[in-house]
């Protein structure tokens, strides 16, 4: 199916405005370099919770190991700021993708509300061991070496970043979805029992797509703790209370097992919570906790998912018959 | 002659209750056999005995020659022996045709494969077979959809597919419109002769199965009860006073 030419359009303009962000709204790098960093969220959660329907609530984990990583190689390690992020973000995404494979073959056998409930103490028990552990900075958490360029540069560099991992994340999921393990994905999603009677090997393809989530998380880690220039264990790395719980939030407000849902509802969300913190003073919290209950009662299916429903066509779904031909 | 499935003494009792009662049963290859008995007899049982989907309290299942009563459900489809559900599954919020393509046999899922589309040979053959079982002009809707009849046509469908050797059937005409069942058997007559697909169906209905197999196992609380050609078996006092027993 081709799409429309207005949506390449649209989202030729969006790149377009995307890029030159730190020449249109200086001011707004390091928020929108954030924003990038929630649609990497909301996307990594919706390859498991929408498209494979398992809702995980310890995908922070992933985040935070990487982070953890990618610092420590860069106190350690005695590279080059640039060489010591980028081989530091590499090995955290390997890592965190080879914890998902190890944790995956025991948490994954978990069904349901089981498997979300099994993954909620991940964060949890992450963030204590962190604090715990000197060679980390325990509770104080680590600090990131220093960025070595020209003032503002920091700003732009990890703007673009930001903007680089989520652009590299959506048309890697979107060419995933295409293909036959997205549609194992939907399978399980659907109908589990049914796909281990046709004999898929649904272990592994459920432990491979942790992996993948992982994987892009802990690469995100590494950026986003020299982004953000502290480290903390319960408040940034494994932060399972906000960072934790946005992911989840973000992907069903924009409408889950979608491709473009996570990114609409990361938007949404990231501009809102920005709004509230900055007019609602003291209120934020509440206002922000009344929009999650707004969100889980009137948007169950999400923006997208809603949109779908009232327009099936649109969104290339058949409802009668009389459409044939591929 | 071979029989492809072998089932001797096979036992599975939920708690007290003894579903499945040192059932003896064989299917050579290439026939269809049927399974008959009122509803609760453990017909379902059986088949998921067979299957892999719970453990057997005893006995031996024999599958193509190899035993396969500790294996689980994905390594016995894979062995290719599948099953159809009773209660009917296929992947709801999935297209019909999206439904068949990865109904592929898994032997054709390697690693390479797997992030790659499908095959535009794999998306005839799917066509191919929804036009089997009628649901061609249905190929883009999604399958959750479909009618309860349409979803066992679609199982049916996926099950051809992935090219089992072996095909059970729970009731493979249960909620099919009345004057579809006729088309339905001549298909599964197909099935087995053209695909050379061995079947071993269960049925509610006497009338459908006499039509069909050419071999009738008949179960009664969990035993059993009689076996033989579809005449013998309907004949034979037992079998009625299961029945009528049953109502
Ligand atoms: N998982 C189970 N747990 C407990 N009892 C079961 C279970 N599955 C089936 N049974 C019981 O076993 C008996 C046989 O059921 P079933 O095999 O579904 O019969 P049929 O398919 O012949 O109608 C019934 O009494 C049923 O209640
Ligand atoms: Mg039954």
């Amino acid at each position: 199916m081709k799409a429309p030419p207005f949506r390449h359009m649209a989202v030729a303009a969006v790149l377009a405005l995307a890029l030159l962000v730190p020449v249109l709204a200086p001011a707004y790098r390091s928020q929108l370099a954030l924003l990038w960093v929630m649609i990497v969220f909301a996307l990594t959660w919706d390859l498991l919770g929408g498209q494979m329907g398992y809702n995980s609530f310890g995908n922070v984990l992933f985040f935070g190991v990487g982070m953890y990583a990618c610092v420590i190689i860069q106190r350690d390690a005695g590279l080059g700021y640039f060489t010591g992020l980028f081989l530091g973000s590499g090995a955290g995404a390997l890592l965190a993708a080879a914890l998902a494979a190890l944790l995956g073959s025991g948490i994954l056998g978990l069904r349901g509300h089981y498997f979300a409930i099994g993954t909620l103490g991940l964060g949890i028990a992450a963030g204590e061991l962190a604090s715990g552990w000197q060679f980390v900075g325990g509770g104080g958490g680590m600090v990131p070496p220093l960025f070595p360029g020209e003032v503002g540069g920091r700003e732009t560099f990890f703007y673009y970043l930001s903007f680089a991992l989520a652009a590299v994340t959506l048309p890697f999921l979107r060419w995933l979805y295409a293909s036959r393990f997205g549609l194992v994905l939907n399978a399980i999603r659907d109908d589990e029992d049914k796909a281990e009677a046709m004999g898929l090997r649904t272990t592994r393809y459920k432990t491979t797509a942790w992996c993948i989530s992982a994987f892009f998380l802990g690469l995100t880690g590494g950026a986003v703790g020299n982004l953000l220039g502290f480290v903390d264990p319960r408040e940034v790395a494994f932060a399972g209370s906000t960072f934790g719980v946005w992911m989840v939030l973000m992907a069903i407000l924009g409408g889950k097992g979608t491709l473009w849902g996570p990114v609409i509802g990361a938007a949404v969300f990231h501009l809102t919570k920005e709004l509230f913190w900055t007019y609602l003073l003291g209120w934020q919290r509440v206002a922000l906790g009344l929009l999650i209950v707004v969100i889980v009662v009137f948007f169950p299916v999400g923006i997208l998912g809603w949109a779908r429903e009232r327009w099936p066509e649109r969104f290339g779904h058949r409802i009668d018959e009389a459409e044939a031909g591929p | 002659m071979t029989f492809i499935l072998q089932l001797e003494r096979v036992r599975k009792a939920f708690g007290g209750l003894i579903a499945n009662k040192d059932v003896t049963l064989r299917v050579p290859a290439g026939k269809i056999f049927g399974l008959i008995g009122p509803n609760g007899s453990g017909k379902t049982t059986l088949f998921n005995s067979i299957v892999g989907h719970h453990p057997i309290d005893g006995g031996s299942i024999r599958f193509d020659g190899r035993e396969i009563s500790r294996l689980r459900v994905p390594e016995i489809a894979r062995l290719g022996l599948l099953r159809t559900f009773q209660q009917t599954r296929i992947y709801g919020g999935m297209t019909c045709l999206q439904n068949m393509v990865i109904s592929v046999p898994t032997s054709e899922l390697g690693w390479r494969s797997m992030f790659s589309r499908s095959p535009p040979e794999d998306l005839r053959r799917a066509e191919d077979l929804l036009d089997f079982v009628g649901l061609g002009p249905k190929r883009h809707l999604r399958a959750g959809d479909l009618s309860f009849g349409q979803q066992k046509l679609l199982e049916l469908a996926m099950a051809l597919m992935s090219r089992p050797k072996m095909l059970l059937l729970d009731e493979p005409t249960a909620g099919i419109n009345p004057t579809l069942i006729n088309g339905l058997l001549d298909r599964l007559r197909r099935v087995n002769q053209q695909l050379a697909i061995t079947l071993l169906v269960i049925e509610h209905n006497m009338g459908v199965i006499m039509n069909l197999a050419e071999y009738v196992y008949c179960l009664a609380h969990g035993e059993l009860l009689a076996e033989g050609n579809p005449e013998q078996v309907q004949k034979d006092p037992k079998v009625l006073d299961a029945y009528l027993g049953a109502r």
